[in-house]
């Protein structure tokens, strides 16, 4: 190898031997369990620099979660007209109104007396339990609050798809903890405290989508996906005109910079 | 000296010359010919500290310091807020990217011996202002309040307790209570607001103590006269706009597309007390010295480590002995760098990982390499070196490699003429 190829190859020979030790320390920790296998490979309409949101299943996974996960699971970090027009699921502001209005929410009345009164587009999504206490007092242990879930958890999108169809029966000599618990292929150390919450025919769809499990997962995870993330479309839309604008400004300064070098020997 | 013929610009030179203070200093200011694009990344790192502040300044309007209110505070401003989103990730991005861009600073004035005399209080304030950065980075990364956040601050805060017989109350005076809670929080956000104007003052003076002396330059050697230099201003101005226009782009392909790829999904988690999470790993820019503190078995050694990796740097210029600056004559100092080099990598890479099996070996390897590369291998190899002979000037190294062809700028080696 000449010499003045080999420092560079060294340095590219770090950078990979690196990259590669780097790997985070999750897919390595899931090793020590196990035989956890490789996250599920779904496909997603909001993968990739020009990926956006399937309305339709926006809207899908949307019914999920209110007919579904709503029963336990709290998204307290968003608010009825998040939902609506077409940065939200699509819906208009009358749909989004009459969604809120089947919800009941806490309040106060004029004379300071705590009531019931149906939700407004500007609440935020009413909450299966009061507290946090309430919630574990009743399941046990208080299930997360699921508007952030996709970014809290290593593997995003395909570990959430992956719990949800990843149920089974757990296999011969596989030790369940005696207090209790449901076995789940990808849930670090397979024991899981939630039970399936998704089955073929969960729901019925409204726009007569098939509902397999398969379906409503991955609708599921778009829709909480979109929750995590509400404003990915916007990001990568602005993201293209910036790039370009850079790249552009980027070719101007090249041919600057070598004008006003073009006199110097260097 | 009239700087301008505009008469205003004259009435106030006159009383504040500021405009001859500018001229000299970027206009005049002689700059040695032959820089490669490795010098870019000084500038690069004073638009990092631009840009962080200017996008602090706007979060810290709409963050809320206390505990019970911050996580929720940051979503409103990803969530609610108009290009909230943008700036919290051009902010979070960018201390990383703040990092990188000085990281590559930091070896590039190892490479060439840029602390070499009369150059060493220019380096020492350079290793002042990036354990400033340390520490700001540190506490901005507390602020969300997420998982990663509380456990962070709590193990961090909690290295001082090796100190002996008052660790333990320093810790607690450090907290401002008896575990990491709402006044922790509100001075690290006052300290994170604070530091960054230090950080500022700090580079004034590395910029003065710059200037005093000049840039160094890929060979090493002195400037001997007006041949051997440009005007800063344009070339030099032109030079680093087109270098920040490109890093801007890999910048924001990382903001707009990969915005969470270098932070910890358990900072989406709400801190919470009562639960440790599984792994706690600081950010990625610190893990080769959380590798250090790890590797050695005994807490207050850990420490004491982990701070004198970075304090090794101030004594840099009185540990190379080598007469010569630039590595690029040095051929067995040379090969040391790019040593130095992987095993920063190396120690990266154990920081991310659990302490067990291998980990612990190549940790420990690791950091007994990273001292032995600056008490042992600096000084040896700087007396038993023969350093290759050095040109007789800029000027005639310039126009020797542009004889012997055009080598493309951007090789970390360049220049190629042949000594």
């Amino acid at each position: 190898m000449k010499p003045r190829l080999v420092i560079p190859a060294l340095l590219a020979g770090a950078v990979v031997a690196a990259a590669v030790l780097a790997q985070p320390a999750q897919p390595a920790r899931a090793q020590a369990d196990e035989a956890t296998p490789a996250l599920p490979n779904v496909s997603w309409s909001f993968e990739g620099p020009f990926g956006t949101f399937d309305r339709a299943a926006l809207q899908r996974g949307f019914q999920i979660y209110s007919q579904v996960c709503s029963t336990c699971h709290s998204m307290n970090l968003l608010t009825y007209d998040d939902l609506a027009g077409p940065e939200g699921l699509g819906y208009t502001e009358e749909q989004v109104k009459a969604i809120a209005a089947q919800k009941q929410v806490a309040d106060i009345d004029k004379s300071g007396k705590p009531i019931q009164r149906p939700a407004r587009a500007s609440d935020h999504f009413a909450a299966p339990f009061p507290n946090e206490a309430a919630a574990a007092a009743s399941l046990g242990k208080a299930p997360p609050d699921l508007s952030d879930i996709i970014k809290a958890r290593a593997g995003g999108p395909r570990y959430v798809y992956g719990i949800l169809t990843g149920f089974r029966e757990a296999p011969k000599g596989f030790a369940m903890p005696p207090t209790g618990g449901n076995y789940n292929l990808y849930f670090p150390g397979h024991v899981i405290a939630m039970p399936q919450p998704l089955q073929d025919n969960s729901v019925q769809y409204a726009d007569g989508t098939k509902a397999t499990l398969q379906q409503e997962a991955q609708d599921v995870v778009t829709f909480l996906t979109w929750a995590s993330d509400p404003t990915m479309e916007q990001r990568k839309r602005t993201g293209a005109k910036v790039v370009l604008f850079l790249l552009a400004m980027t070719g101007v300064l090249y041919g600057a910079k070598r004008r006003v070098w073009s006199d110097v020997e260097h | 000296m009239a700087v301008s013929q505009n008469k205003l610009v004259q009435w106030i030179d006159h009383r504040l010359p500021v405009f001859t203070y500018l001229d000299h200093e970027l206009h005049e200011y002689p700059t040695p010919k032959n820089l490669n694009y490795w010098w870019n990344f000084g500038s690069l790192a004073g638009a990092m500290l631009m840009i962080m502040i200017a996008t602090g300044i706007f979060l810290a309007m709409q963050y809320d310091p206390n505990v019970g209110d911050a996580f929720q505070s940051v979503e409103r401003i990803m969530r609610e807020v108009n290009y909230g989103w943008l700036i919290r990730y051009i902010h979070m991005n960018g201390a990383s990217f703040f990092f990188i861009v000085v990281y590559i600073h930091l070896f590039r004035g190892l490479y060439y011996g840029s602390y070499k005399t009369p150059r060493e209080l220019l380096w020492m304030l350079g290793v002042v202002i990036i354990l400033l950065m340390m520490a700001t980075a540190f506490m901005g990364y507390v602020l969300p309040w997420g998982q990663m956040s509380f456990w962070g601050a709590t193990v961090i805060t909690n290295l001082f307790s090796a100190i002996p017989g008052v660790g333990k109350d320093i810790v607690t005076w450090l907290w401002g209570g008896f575990a990491v809670g709402n006044p922790t929080l509100n001075r690290f956000f006052a300290l994170h607001y604070l530091l960054p104007f230090v950080i500022l003052g700090v580079v004034i003076l590395h910029i003065l103590a710059l200037h005093q002396h000049g840039s160094n330059n890929p060979l090493g050697i002195d400037r001997k006269g007006p041949q051997d230099s440009v005007p800063f201003h344009p070339y030099y101005t032109y030079k680093d706009m087109f270098g920040l226009s490109v890093f801007l782009i890999i910048f924001a392909i990382f903001v707009f597309y990969f915005p969470n790829l270098l932070g910890d999904p358990q900072n989406s988690i709400p801190a919470n007390p009562m639960q440790t999470p599984p792994e706690i790993v600081p950010e990625w820019y610190l893990l080769p010295f959380y590798a250090i503190l790890r590797s050695i078995p005994s807490k207050l050694l850990g420490v004491c480590a982990l701070f004198g990796a970075i304090f090794i740097l101030f004594v840099v210029p009185w540990l190379d002995t080598s007469r010569v600056r630039s590595a690029y004559f040095r051929p067995v100092y040379k090969w040391v760098f790019w040593l130095l080099v992987i095993d920063a990598f190396v120690l990266g890479a154990v920081g991310a990982h659990r302490p067990e099996g291998w980990w612990i070996v190549i940790g420990r390897i690791g950091t007994f390499y990273y001292f032995f590369h600056f008490i042992v291998l600096m000084p040896l190899i700087g007396w038993f070196e023969r350093p290759l002979p050095l040109p007789p000037s800029i000027a005639e190294a310039v126009l020797k490699k542009k004889r012997h062809g055009a080598d493309a700028l951007l090789s970390p080696l360049a220049p190629r003429g042949e000594p």
